[in-house]
């Protein structure tokens, strides 16, 4: 250790001097304590909120790092589950980190592609305008609706006995209405406001006379979109697309209600990939909830060390986010 | 590129060979039929969102019908009717629809608008924060730790909840004696108004805090600095100019942040709902620890006895109360934004 430094002391020292009225006296005006009490006391409560949100992100991120760190076994990422009151038997969660990542695929697949399209057609064509209104607000409305609605809707929907090839069957021929497909279609309902809107501000931020150049090419409006617009989009698309993805990964309700609450994932009769996508299963989220006290599970390291995976995955997603938001400011789309 | 590719991507031609005509050209991809395409693709989608709407709505028709407007009203316990509607007999007939859904209604508005205020002057001052106050260097970490808020998953603020802060609050905020006071009502074991509350403030506070921010940049800056110029301190034009055109967009933001709050079901089933029971304002502060169940999280609780006719129509019947609801808050988000425009603010 060296001794402080003088350049330090110094700095001390001008910082805290004892100050003279004529030094008061050439403060500059607009200094923070010459203001009015209540202006200050603004400008400290603003200053105490910027700093509450900081201290709020950060306390959450270290005590789930510090618990996940606690609780902290490689296996358990490999384990299935096992239903087992004796939690050392009662094994770890890869099909829950499976099942997450087969209902992210899923779900993005479906929202994606339909996402763009109801995007495109609502900047480049929207005619008729009293439809295009309607689709508008139904896109306003799902992004409103409780998931929970949204999962007793799917549920009673894939419940009907025609549908119930695509769900899991129970013995005796019941359709329970509960499989990967019911639960990644309500999903990309959630996702697709976020990727219709993401993918609508894109396209609306490319200046008219880069597709009025295109048509001066000889282009027809489709090529135009395929070729110009959508490339151009590029960056919103994806930007959209892994928002939906992180609101997919968090979702609890939908999981809940279409996937069943069996912990392993079970496949439907078929067997094969479709009898996988037939097949119910469980996601991080809700064997969080299954194991947290309020699902009964009672086994809260566990609970604890999927929910620091859960929110791992979540911050890297955040990250491709800002990530691609970067990307989207540059070239000639501003 | 050759000529003959830039050849085989004009319109009307075809490329070498005919038959690898570039998608874009006229082939199948014709303008009207793309146009055509994504336009059915477009009403797919509405028509299976507007479905949904009718089909909650006809499902939850039974259970309106046969309380009338009472279903809204007071009266008894809503555990208990649910219970009752749950082993209603067989018979289509005989089927027990009576139900009095306040308590739920009630839990739902006390969560929701204390979360609302609270997060709405919090998130106020925290946007002016990051417009006008911060410093570069806090900033850049500020915009990250607002999405990060956003993105975490409510299975996991739930989890915090339920297990650091609801048995923190019942061990150490609820005496004996405010437990005893209300003990031949409700048992008060921390899982509370309060504590959802709390949660839920910092759950919906990202949304606000961007709305409000891209409304306080959208002032232009013309307005701040003729302010400035008049000698005005930098709080006052914040407060005075900046703020007060940017009132639509807080409003906005509360609205659509109650719009989230009323669908919030996991977190609040997890922290607030250990009881249907409907917190008294006569108690005091003792009323900020009392268990309740918002509509959303009773929802959840209750979502395994789907399948029984009589209760499925009830829950549905709540379902159709959060999906007016929200429906019309997000009318009520998009109308709030309007005045904005009118300055031509572009909030």
């Amino acid at each position: 250790m060296t001794p402080p430094s003088v350049g330090l002391i110094r700095s001390l020292y001008v910082r805290f001097r004892p100050v003279g009225p004529e030094v008061v006296a050439t403060a500059p005006r607009d200094s923070v304590g010459s203001w009015p009490l209540w202006d200050r006391v603004g400008y400290y409560a603003a200053w105490a909120a910027g700093l509450a949100l900081i201290a709020i992100a950060g306390a959450i991120v270290v005590y789930m790092a510090y618990r996940g760190a606690q609780y902290f076994d490689l296996g358990l990422l490999f384990e299935s589950p096992a239903s087992s009151l004796n939690q050392a038997t009662s094994g770890g969660f890869k099909d829950p980190i499976l099942g997450t990542g087969l209902l992210l695929v899923m779900s993005t697949l479906i929202a994606a592609p339909l996402g763009v399209t109801i995007a495109v057609w609502l900047t480049e064509y929207g005619r008729p305008a009293g439809l295009a209104r309607a689709v508008e607000s139904a896109v306003e409305v799902v992004a409103g609706t409780p998931s929970i609605v949204l999962a007793m809707f799917g549920l009673v929907f894939f419940q009907q006995q025609w549908l119930g090839f695509l769900t899991f069957d129970a013995e005796g021929g019941a359709v329970l209405g509960r499989s990967f497909i019911a639960a990644a279609s309500m999903m990309s309902l959630i996702a697709l406001p976020l990727v219709v809107g993401a993918t609508r501000e894109a396209l609306n931020s490319i200046p008219g006379h880069v597709r009025e150049a295109s048509y001066a090419l000889g282009k027809t409006k489709a090529a135009t979109i395929r070729r110009v617009l959508l490339p151009a989009a590029r960056p919103g698309i994806g930007t959209g697309t892994a928002l939906g993805m992180g609101r997919v990964a968090g979702d609890t309700a939908i999981v809940v209600v279409l996937l069943g609450a069996t912990l392993q994932i079970q496949n439907g009769a078929d067997g094969g990939v479709f009898g996988l996508f037939r097949g119910t299963g469980s996601t991080l989220t809700s064997y969080v909830y299954y194991n947290s006290p309020a699902g009964e599970g009672l086994a809260p390291e566990k609970a604890y060390f999927a929910a620091f995976v859960l929110l791992a995955f979540v911050i890297v997603l955040n990250l491709a986010v800002s990530r691609l938001a970067r990307r989207g400011g540059e070239g000639w789309t501003r | 590129m050759s000529p003959e590719g830039i050849a085989a991507r004009l319109p009307g031609r075809r490329g070498p060979g005919g038959a690898s005509a570039a998608p874009g050209s006229t082939g199948f991809w014709s303008d009207a039929r793309v146009e055509r395409i994504l336009g059915a693709v477009a009403c797919l989608v509405l028509a299976v969102i507007v479905g949904m709407i009718v089909f909650v709505f006809s499902k939850a028709w039974p259970s309106f019908a046969a309380n009338g407007l009472a279903w809204f009203g007071s009266g008894g316990d809503v555990d208990l009717q649910l219970e009752d509607i749950f082993n209603s007999p067989a018979n289509p007939a005989d089927y027990v629809y009576h139900l009095r859904a306040w308590p739920l209604l009630w839990g739902t508005f006390v969560v929701t608008a204390g979360a609302v205020l609270v997060g709405i002057v919090f998130s106020l001052f925290a946007a002016i924060f990051i417009v006008e106050f911060a410093p570069p260097r806090l900033n850049r970490v500020l915009e990250p730790v607002v999405r990060l808020l956003a993105a975490v998953p409510s299975v996991v603020y739930g989890l915090i909840g339920i297990l650091v802060i609801v048995p923190w609050v019942g061990e150490h905020l609820i005496g004996l004696e405010r437990r005893e006071s209300v003990a031949n009502v409700v048992q008060l074991d921390g899982s509370s108004v309060v504590v959802g509350i709390l949660i839920l403030t910092v759950m919906i506070v990202p949304i606000m805090i961007a709305i409000v921010v891209d409304a306080l940049r959208a002032v232009p800056r013309s307005w701040t600095e003729g302010a400035a110029a008049l000698g005005v301190n930098r709080w006052r034009v914040t407060w005075t100019i900046a703020v007060r055109t940017a009132r639509p967009a807080i409003v906005a933001a509360a609205v659509l942040a109650t719009a989230r709050a009323l669908g919030e079901a996991i977190m609040l089933s997890m922290v607030a709902g250990s009881a249907s029971f409907a917190p008294n304002p006569i108690d005091g502060i003792t009323f900020l620890f009392e268990p309740t169940r918002p509509l959303a999280s009773a929802l959840v609780e209750n979502v395994e006895g789907l399948s029984v006719t009589p209760f499925g129509e009830t829950l549905f019947a709540f379902a159709a109360v959060l999906l007016v609801s929200s429906m019309f808050l997000s009318l009520a988000g998009f109308v709030a934004k309007q005045p904005m425009r009118r300055y031509g603010v572009r909030p």
